[in-house]
């Protein structure tokens, strides 16, 4: 066995910094898919056509076609196409961002559809407008069903993440392939990012059960 | 109060409500019974519009409700409704169930809602359950809430519908009473019901509705002693 973990000792720092640099975008980019993956599901469910058919096309198109062509056509063909020299920060965040959106808005659909139709019903005789239903009482009770599946979207998409390698940001993943090219040795950092990202997930989980565990107000 | 005329609904090719036309008076009592699938609830959920007719007129108030730009969300607020599967808001509290509309509709401050949602949960015997949530109460209990509920707004009308159907058998006097005592206090109220006795006892008028028909109208003694319709004296021979 050719196994030496002492001749990446010198990168750790280096391959250490990379944790922030991918969560920086993670971060920005489950927040952004979020709000617009709530927005389109408002728009499924609206009995406005045009709106409905918004967010069908926009879910379909996003999760029609690979998450590492969306990136690439961000990152290499908005500059062909405007000019505009775009970072790869900023490209990392709008192709998660924008893929994240078409799944969270189908898991919250699901979960605003599974809400008791009474609940509204109540609500409207109540003579509650619209919006505030949909904010006080629909939508906590929707995500509080769904924050399992939800859970589940952001550590894929935490995962996922290492696709931005391939258009050159430095994070966790690119920064493994860049040790492994220094040292010639690739087992070693490799494991170690592995083992980072399994770390990153643990806590995105146990975050996860916190929040579902406070929520847990009526059972 | 409530004005009713050429009333019609229709689901589909379902025909639900055929041509009712009637009223309700200020402070009257009002009883509609009839078989499963006659339309009772979806002439109750006419009332406020949780169901669009499909024609016919209905005004609340001397407003028509079923004119297009009537804005329906105020005068829902005049409007209270108590469900068979009552639909607390289980996330909130048993306070914050009765002060959310208040406070979110009608601007009331946070606390003249709760001095009045307690005042309310006191006449429903319910005081200690305050900050207990909905899923932890009995189905009378939850029943009594979405009373109390419907009443923190401070509505001219109550509409009920089979507020004891879902209910385990000796929860459904605790509901009743309560009721009965909210008769009394002069309310005007619409209650769909399959609790014959309590029909006939706080009443002031029955309505009889079979197939979508408003069949049989008049006092409870008239109706029960003598109804009309062979098809009000069958249902009221299975049901007595």
């Amino acid at each position: 066995m050719n196994l030496d973990f002492s001749q990446i000792v010198p990168y750790i720092p280096f391959i250490l910094k990379g944790i922030w640099v991918t969560l920086k975008f993670v971060i920005i980019a489950i927040i952004f898919g979020f709000l617009l993956g709530t927005i389109l599901s408002l728009f499924k469910i609206s009995s406005n056509k045009a709106l409905n058919w918004i967010g069908k096309v926009y879910t379909s198109i996003f999760r029609g076609t690979p998450l590492i062509l969306q990136l690439m056509l961000i990152y290499f063909a908005i500059p062909q196409l405007t000019g505009y020299d775009i970072q790869p920060f900023l490209a990392s965040i709008l192709a998660f961002g924008l893929n994240s959106a078409a799944y969270v808005s189908e898991i919250i659909r699901a979960g605003i559809q599974a809400v008791d139709k009474g609940q509204t019903e109540a609500a409207q005789a109540l003579g509650v407008p619209y919006r505030l239903m949909m904010k006080d009482i629909i939508l906590p009770q929707a995500f509080k069903n769904i924050l399992p599946a939800l859970m589940n979207e952001f550590v894929t998409l935490t995962k996922e993440s290492a696709l931005v390698s391939t258009i050159g940001y430095l994070d966790l993943m690119r920064r493994a392939q860049v040790v492994g090219a220094d040292t010639y040795r690739n087992f070693e950092p490799l494991i170690f990012v592995g083992l980072i990202y399994w770390l990153m997930i643990m806590v995105l989980t146990t975050m996860g059960r916190i929040v579902e565990r406070r929520m847990k107000f009526s059972d | 109060m409530i004005k009713v005329e050429n009333l019609y609904k229709q689901f589909g090719e379902n025909e639900v409500l055929k041509n009712i036309s009637t009223h309700i008076d200020s402070g009257e009592v009002v009883s509609i019974i009839g078989p499963s699938g006659s339309g009772k609830s979806t002439f109750l959920r006419c009332l406020n519009m949780l169901e669009t007719p499909s024609q016919g007129k209905v005004w609340v108030n001397n407003q028509e409700i079923t004119d297009k730009k009537t804005n329906i969300m105020k005068v829902r607020e005049q409007i209270g409704m108590v469900f068979q599967h009552f639909y607390l808001f289980p996330h909130l509290t048993v306070l914050e169930n009765l002060t959310y509309a208040p406070m979110k509709v009608k601007g009331e401050s946070r606390e003249s809602a709760e001095k009045k949602a307690r005042e309310l949960l006191a006449k429903v015997g319910l005081s200690e359950k305050e900050t207990a949530y909905p899923n932890n109460l009995s189905g009378g209990q939850k029943q009594r809430v979405a009373i109390a509920r419907a009443l923190a707004m401070e509505p001219k009308l109550m509409l009920f519908d089979e507020p004891t159907s879902a209910l385990d058998p000796e929860m459904v006097k605790e509901v009743l009473n309560v009721m009965k005592d909210l008769a009394q206090s002069g309310m005007t109220m619409a209650i769909v019901t399959h609790e014959m006795g309590f029909a006939r006892e706080v009443s002031d008028r029955i309505m009889f509705l079979d197939e979508g028909k408003l069949l049989e109208e008049g006092s409870p003694n008239e109706f029960f002693n003598n109804p009309r319709t062979t098809r009000a004296k069958d249902f009221l021979e299975k049901v007595l």
